[in-house]
């Protein structure tokens, strides 16, 4: 008898195992003619320039680290969502309560800033030559935009 | 469908694996054949265009046509790049993007898993998909194709919070993580769809009502990003990252990326439609029941569940042609500072009423 | 040999060997992403086991949340391709010693514990049963656990902002 995730693994398994047959079977019919320019990392042509294994922007690991937390606390609401009815209200308040401790951390978080992605200052263009007195208005207006 | 599988076949093992391979070879590839002409034709006529008109009457084989290119493509691995994780990045994330399926159900007929788990399970193993991009993006050695994966992992892992607050109200209101259950708890009329409240006592169905429709709505924005569409498509926006972290792909590698691509849009609407728009139950009862042909039943609930969830695969593509992209700092601020927030408000409401 | 246990030998070869790479790969991103394949395994056996919902949520925060991060920290990384990760062995004698005794406390303890060989096919569902000790028996854990989950929570946002500066 095949449980309900034995199905599952099924699924699973047919995915992992179609891939590389469709892959494989394709070899038959495509060409392969590799060449030094083919075998280049694409880069708009141009021969590539350092390697992409850079430092990364730490807010990726920011964004990563509060996900997970989240991510606990939905795990451990999942079973209470099933059956705070049964308690009535003491049931609700034991996960609101628990809602609303997280909820701190959050408002923490969003005082801080944690939670805005730091971008670039936009940089006002410089001007070079300076407009005549005259266009006093206009220069205004250029700026405000 | 087992039981007839199991009747011909006398194996339960082959009858499964035949049950398995059926949402894949009747659906998905039909579906991904159809929806990347759709994509093509309404794109072009919403902006005044025709679209692909030389294969087939008005370019319907199209997308045959495109297959047969794909399969005869060269299979360019560059030399930087790591093979093995280059290889092994497709069969990631088809695969998770596969093990979804296997607990959407289709019709009362016709579920690939039944486990209990349902959403929980769905939620969880699309997390896969997360891993095979990371890994595509960082195998391929490519700068666009790093920073394509590193923004949607982020984008991915980050519309999940909201997705998962959405699922726990809906699981609040239900009592259940099953979506068959969920499927069969919204039978009847279209009004009780959890999308209008659920099947509730009339009074208590209009005080969720608000609320619901609120939940659908986050629910649709988040699974937008969680499948990378516009407008949240920075991690492939082509104008800046070429093709984000399939790039470096070609052939048939390439086109298992797309397959799971289009496998998710409709997995995401499928849930969407299961969750909230009553599953495969018809919105003005069955035919079948009507005329008595009981077999009938079943097949009327996969038409309907095909309707809803081709549908809202209709209203992605449309916004993908009506909405412009975000930002990044504008993504996280969204997310973060707007739907959390309301999932959050929304989740407290929802399961204060569902105590009445 | 039933199905069930050609499962569970799947599931543990997959495991053990995923857990082999991940100690003996050079490459740190190889690593990261075999250990993926290990927490995989887990995940199925504890399925196996009739741990459904455990199961489920060691996909869910292990290979979703666990993983994902650990792969974004090997990115912070300065200069991945460069790190010269050891993998050598050193200390052998006292490892041995080590080894040794921590696998002979892992044996005895398996030969004496009493096992219960039931077959866990058809298990119910443990989510209800684990929502309801949840609100009963364990209902100041969970609390415990939201004020617990807070302070990381605090922890990690002041550990990345001193980091920023």
């Amino acid at each position: 008898m095949l449980t309900e995730f034995g199905k599952i693994f099924i699924f699973i398994l047919l995915a992992v195992v179609f891939v590389p047959l469709i892959v494989y079977v394709a070899k038959f019919i495509r060409p392969a003619r590799p060449t030094k320019e083919k075998l280049k990392i694409y880069e708009c042509g141009e021969n590539p320039e350092g390697s992409p294994w850079i430092k990364f922007n730490i807010r990726f690991y920011v964004i990563a680290l509060i996900f997970l937390i989240f991510d606990v606390e939905v795990v451990l609401l999942f079973p209470w969502a099933l059956t705070y009815q049964d308690f009535g209200f003491y049931g609700f308040m034991v996960g609101i309560i628990f809602l609303l401790i997280l909820g701190l951390g959050m408002a923490y978080e969003w005082r801080k800033g944690d939670l805005e992605w730091e971008r670039p200052k936009p940089i006002p263009p410089i001007l070079d030559d300076e407009p005549p007195a005259e266009n006093e208005e206009l220069k205004e207006e250029s700026l405000t935009i | 469908m087992y039981e007839l599988l199991y009747d011909i076949f006398g194996s339960e093992i082959i009858a499964m694996i035949i049950a398995a391979c059926m949402p894949l070879f009747l659906f998905i590839l039909p579906f991904a054949l159809i929806a990347v002409l759709l994509e093509r034709k309404v794109s072009a006529h919403m902006q005044d265009r025709l679209g692909p008109m030389r294969v087939g009457y008005h370019g319907i084989l199209q997308t045959i046509a495109d297959i047969l290119k794909l399969i005869q493509k060269e299979d360019i691995v560059a030399d930087t790049t790591d093979k093995k994780l280059f290889n092994m990045a497709p069969v990631l994330v088809f695969a998770g993007s596969y093990a979804v399926f296997a607990a959407i159900p289709f019709s009362g007929a016709f579920i690939g898993s039944a486990a209990d788990v349902g959403i929980f399970f769905i939620i969880a193993v699309s997390s896969i998909v997360v891993a095979g991009i990371l890994m595509a993006g960082w195998a391929s050695n490519n700068k666009y194709s790093l920073l394509g994966a590193m923004r949607s992992a982020a984008q991915i892992i980050s519309y999940e919070i909201p997705t998962a607050l959405v699922v726990l109200s809906i699981v609040m209101l239900t009592g259940t993580l099953s979506l068959n259950t969920m499927s069969i708890q919204q039978t009847a009329y279209f009004w009780n769809w959890n999308l209008f409240g659920g099947a509730a006592d009339g009074f208590v169905q209009l005080l969720l009502l608000p609320f619901t429709v609120v939940a659908f709505v986050i629910f649709y924005i988040s699974s937008l990003a969680e499948v990378n569409r516009t407008p949240f498509d920075i991690p492939e926006a082509e104008s800046e990252l070429v093709a984000g972290y399939h790039t470096e792909y070609s052939g048939m590698k390439f086109a298992m990326f797309f397959l799971a691509e289009y496998a998710n849009m409709f997995a995401v609407s499928a849930i969407a439609v299961a969750i909230f728009l009553g599953g495969y139950q018809s919105p003005l009862g069955y035919l079948g029941n009507t005329i008595g042909v009981e077999w009938l039943i079943p097949y009327e609930q996969l038409f309907w569940f095909t309707v809803k969830g081709v549908g809202l695969v209709l209203v992605q593509i449309w916004l993908r042609w009506t909405l412009p992209r975000l930002r990044v700092d504008q993504l996280m601020t969204v997310c973060w500072k707007y739907l959390i927030p309301y999932a959050f408000v929304n989740l407290i409401i929802i399961g204060l009423i569902s105590l009445i | 040999m039933s199905l069930y246990d050609i499962i569970f030998y799947l599931f543990a070869l997959l495991v053990l060997v995923s857990a082999f790479i991940t100690v003996t790969s050079k490459n740190i991103v190889h690593s990261a992403f075999s250990l993926m394949f290990t927490l995989f395994g887990v995940a199925g056996i504890y399925v196996l086991l009739g741990a459904d919902f455990l199961g489920v949520v060691q996909l869910l925060v292990y290979v979703g949340g666990i993983l994902i991060l650990m792969i974004f920290g090997v990115m912070m990384t300065n200069e991945i391709t460069n790190v010269d990760i050891k993998t050598g062995t050193t200390q052998v004698v006292p490892a041995i010693i080590g080894v040794g005794l921590f696998a002979g406390a892992l044996t005895s303890m398996m030969l004496r514990t009493g096992w219960n060989s039931q077959p866990s096919e058809n298990m119910d569902t443990t989510t209800y049963a684990i929502g309801k000790l949840l609100l009963t028996e364990y209902v100041l854990i969970f609390e415990l656990l939201g004020m617990l989950l807070l302070v990381a929570l605090i922890g990690a946002a002041s550990v990345a902002r001193k980091e920023k500066e």
